[in-house]
Order: structure tokens, then sequence, then C-alpha cells
């Protein structure tokens, strides 16, 4: 049985509609990455996957509660099993990085501060932040922040986590680093990732399959070499970088050979 | 194009959106406020409780104090050169007295703690939720009202009116000094004829108002926050209106106060 299973999801902003009719299943274990331009709404599935947000239409179902129509305290209880790292880390910038690890534990859970204080090291270490714990947000990098998100994000031990644009304004090696940390996940925690990103690199590392997303409809989902193998002509233009609108020189010399000739200008 | 029509009904819906959304926050708040009280809530939301009561009340007290002790300058020099024309010096005691109990201490308190904590609310929260911050708290399982807005309601209940009690007593020891100078009245004495001019309905009236005032101070900043839509310049117009609109609901809640403790006064 799928951990994540989406149906027929329609979700709409002021009567346009953002997802059209989504279906599509996570196994436990696998990394699924969501591929897809800017503004073919991955984000928006995204919030629908963590439950931020309630579809027009449609099921969410997680660990096999429907996430869209349970109760506030199931939508909690499923929230624990998930971890989330937002594009920008979403940090607490008034909490230390430790702080910001162990809020989780010192909230969901009745450990011992001592125990906190193990675990929260234990986790900086594994993403390699374990120097800077003292550390607030804003005195970190991009991918420290990263990193941190993905320290906090793991603290409830979750069965699946989420990643936003993982690799978004991080450099290459950066990037690389946080592909390497998020497949050493899948490794030693048997984790699910859900990832959600348009880095073609980053999404052929790091994938077991894929989802392809176009104006709010999943063009193709399989693994990687049926992607790769798609014939299908969005998936073809965005793996193969094809621009969709070409600037035309010559349309820009005649909008100012026009400009140049009103009567404003000549006066 | 709009008509004018369709512009006034517009605006009327947006400020009855805004009150049913001042409404709902303020009724969950006051249920989620239990959480961040000493030995029968959450002890991390009693520390951020105190943390916010020291930067509203502590951090605010040097300019309270000072805008006090002038107002209070301020008040009796204006109300002694109009009552000495009558003989009736004596009464620049009642006035000082008594306005800053019933109104000048809860209302130049306000208007500090307003410009001073209300704007500050609203750019941590808006700031807040244009990091994703607020969208982190809810996919760990965390209730943004309770976690922020709880204790920040509640330092502000304890604050405000602390605050203007200090402010009342700034006010009426300028009283004292204007009076020493000008009339050689000891301190002591026009103490105690202050304390015999105050009933303790006049205390009671002036509470009432602080709690109100801190309530409108709180819940503005917050919402105001909360409603942040798209990037830092809406932080901005947050924090701008957050200081607008709860300094204009003071002053109308202050009339509303005044006329309504004048009425029940009337024998």
């Amino acid at each position: 049985m799928a951990i994540i299973s989406i149906r027929n999801l329609v979700v709409e902003y002021g009567g346009r509609r953002v997802l059209d009719g989504l279906n599509l299943d996570v196994e436990q274990g696998e990394t699924m990455v969501l591929l897809g331009g800017s503004g073919s709404g991955k984000s928006t599935l995204l919030r629908q996957l963590i439950g931020l947000e309630r579809p027009r239409l449609g099921t969410v179902m997680v660990k096999g509660t429907d996430i869209t129509r349970c109760s506030q305290s199931e939508l909690n209880r499923v929230r624990r099993s998930i971890g989330v790292t937002f594009q920008s880390g979403a940090l607490f910038n008034s909490l230390t990085l430790e702080d910001n690890v162990a809020l989780n534990l010192r909230e969901h859970t009745e450990l011992a501060p001592p125990i906190i204080d193990l675990v929260v090291s234990m986790l900086l270490g594994a993403v390699g932040l374990a120097a800077f714990g003292k550390l607030h947000p804003q005195e970190l990098s991009g991918g420290m922040k990263k990193r941190g998100a993905v320290a906090r994000a793991l603290a409830l031990d979750p069965e699946i986590i989420v990643f936003d644009e993982p690799s978004a304004g991080l450099d290459p090696v950066v990037a690389a680093e946080l592909d390497e940390l998020i497949l050493l996940l899948k490794q030693a925690y048997q984790m699910t990732i859900v990832v959600v990103t348009h880095e073609l690199t980053s999404a052929f590392k790091i994938a077991d399959r894929m989802a392809v997303l176009n104006e709010g409809v999943f063009v193709a989902v399989g693994t990687k070499e049926e992607i790769t193998n798609s014939k299908n002509p969005y998936v073809r233009q965005f793996l193969d970088r094809i621009p969709a609108n070409v600037a035309r020189a010559n349309a820009i010399t005649n909008f100012f050979e026009r400009y140049l000739e009103t009567p404003e200008v000549n006066q | 194009m709009a008509t004018p029509l369709e512009l006034v009904g517009r605006k009327t819906l947006d400020q009855l959106d805004y009150l049913g959304s001042f409404s709902i926050q303020l009724w969950v708040t006051l249920r989620s406020i239990a959480k961040a009280l000493p030995f029968v809530g959450n002890r991390y939301r009693w520390k951020a409780a105190v943390g916010q009561m020291l930067q509203i009340g502590v951090d605010a007290l040097p300019m309270v104090a000072l805008m006090a002790v002038s107002t209070g300058f301020i008040l009796a020099m204006q109300g002694a050169s109009e009552l000495r024309r009558f003989g009736a010096l004596h009464y620049v005691i009642d006035l000082v007295a008594i306005g800053f109990t019933r109104e000048i201490g809860p209302l130049l308190t306000a208007i500090a703690v307003s410009g001073r904590s209300g704007s500050a609310f609203a750019a941590e929260i808006g700031t807040m939720k244009v990091t994703e911050e607020i969208d982190a708290l809810r996919v760990m399982a965390f209730d943004p009202i309770e976690f922020i807005l709880g204790p920040k309601y509640l330092a502000a209940l304890v604050a405000v009116p602390c605050l203007s009690i200090i402010c009342g007593v700034c006010g009426i020891v300028a009283g004292g000094i204007f009076m020493f100078f000008s009339t050689h009245l000891g301190l002591l004495l026009y103490l105690r004829y202050a304390l015999n001019s105050i009933e303790l309905r006049d205390v009671i009236s002036g509470m009432v108002k602080s709690i109100a005032f801190a309530t409108i101070i709180a819940q503005v900043g917050c919402l105001e926050g909360l409603r942040v839509r798209g990037g830092p310049d809406a932080v901005g117009r947050s924090t701008t209106a957050a200081v607008v609109k709860a300094t204009f609901l003071v002053i109308i809640a202050d009339a509303v106060f005044t006329a309504i403790f004048y009425f029940l006064r009337k024998p």
C-alpha cells in the first residue's frame, strides 16, 4: 500500500485551476521527485501534501489518513510523521540552531533535557553542523541553513521527509553535498522522500521515480529511465532545455522604430 | 471601472472581513492564553511571555516615564494658568491626579506601546510569514496562534496596565514638582491630597481601559503581521498599518469607555 496516495486532486485559486485532477502514489521507502517548471503547480502540490492548504476536490491520503478532511488532531498526528525542509530553510530566527532542532523534541516528547541535548548533537553531527549549534540562522550560509532544516525535520524520526527546492540558490558543490545527504537519509533511515525541484542534475541523482508536472497535470510519471525516454513534448522540452518563448531581435527593433516615429518623441 | 457604489460595497466588505478576522483571532487567542500561564500552562510559552513582558514593559519604561513627566508638567501648568484666575489653584492637584488615573496614564501608555510593540509584533510575525516560519510551525504540528500570539497577548495584558500605573505615578509626581515650585506645597502633602482626590472607580476605569488598549494593540499588531502577503515591502506596510490602526482604535475605544463610565457615574 502506498504511503502517500493522491486522488483526483483539484486546487483552484480565485477560480483559476492550479492543479487539475492529479493522481499519484508514493511507495514506502522510495524517493519521488516532483519535477516541473516555474508556475507548473509543484509548490502548490507540496502544500497539499503537507496539509497546509485544503483542495477544492480530491483526496491526499498519508499513511491511510485523508489529510484533506481529517480533524486538526489527526492532521497534527500525521504531521509528526512528516519532516519538511522548506526552500528557505525556514529556521526560526529567534532561536539558535540547537534550539531549532530541539524544539520538536521539547514540545512533542517527554524526553529528559540531557537526552534531548544528545539527540540534537547527533542530528547536527549527521548533517555536518555539530560545531555551529550555538549560532543563529542569520549567521549561517544558505547551504548550512538547509542542512540545519534537515536536522530539524529529522528530530522526530519521521517516516516521510519532504524537500522543497533543496538545491535552489546553492552553488553546485553545496547542492551536490545536499544531494548526498538526501541519499544518505534514504540509506540510513529507510525514509520515504518527496523532493520538489526543477534542478535536473539533482533530480536524476536522487530519484527512484519522477513525476513531471506541467500546467497543473502530470504529463509523465515513471522511473528515471522512463522519464529520460519519454516522448511527451513538454518532458522533451524540459529535459532538453528548449526555450518556450524565444526573444526575437527583429520584434524589439520594430518596437523601437515605431516608438521613434511617434509625435511625442519627434517633438 | 468600478462605480462609487461598488467601491463603497467593496470597502465595507473589507472592513467586515477585518472585523471578522479580528474577532476570530481574539477568541482563539483567549482560548490559547491558558497555555502561556505559569504552572498550569506550557513552560516554554510562559518563558516566551516573560521575555515579551520585558520587551513591552521594562524596555518601554524610560520612554513612558519621560512622556508622563512632560505631560504632567504640561497639564499642571495649563490647568494652573486658568484656575489661578479663580483662586482655585489647589484644583490642579485633582486635575492631574484624576486626569492621569482615569485618562492620560492609560492613553499615553497605549500610544507609546502601540508605536513600540504593536509595530514590532507586526514586523516579527510578518517576517515569519515571508520566510515560511509560520508554515514551518504548522507542519511541525504547532498552532501559530498558541505559539506566537498567546505569549504576546498575555505579556501585553500584564505589561500595559503596569506601565499605565507607572505612567500615572510619574505624571502625578510631575504635577507635585510643579506645585512645589509654584506654591511651595510639600510633595508629601501634595501626594496626600492627590490620593484623597482619587476614588477606587477612577483606578478601575483606568485599568479597564488599559486592558482594552492592550487587547487592541496586541491583536491588531499580530493580525497585521498574519495578513502579510508577498515580500519585505508588505512587512513594511503591515508595520505602518499596525501602528495607525491600533492608535486609531485605542482612541475610539477610549471615547467609548469614557462615555460608558460617565453615564455609569451619573447619579
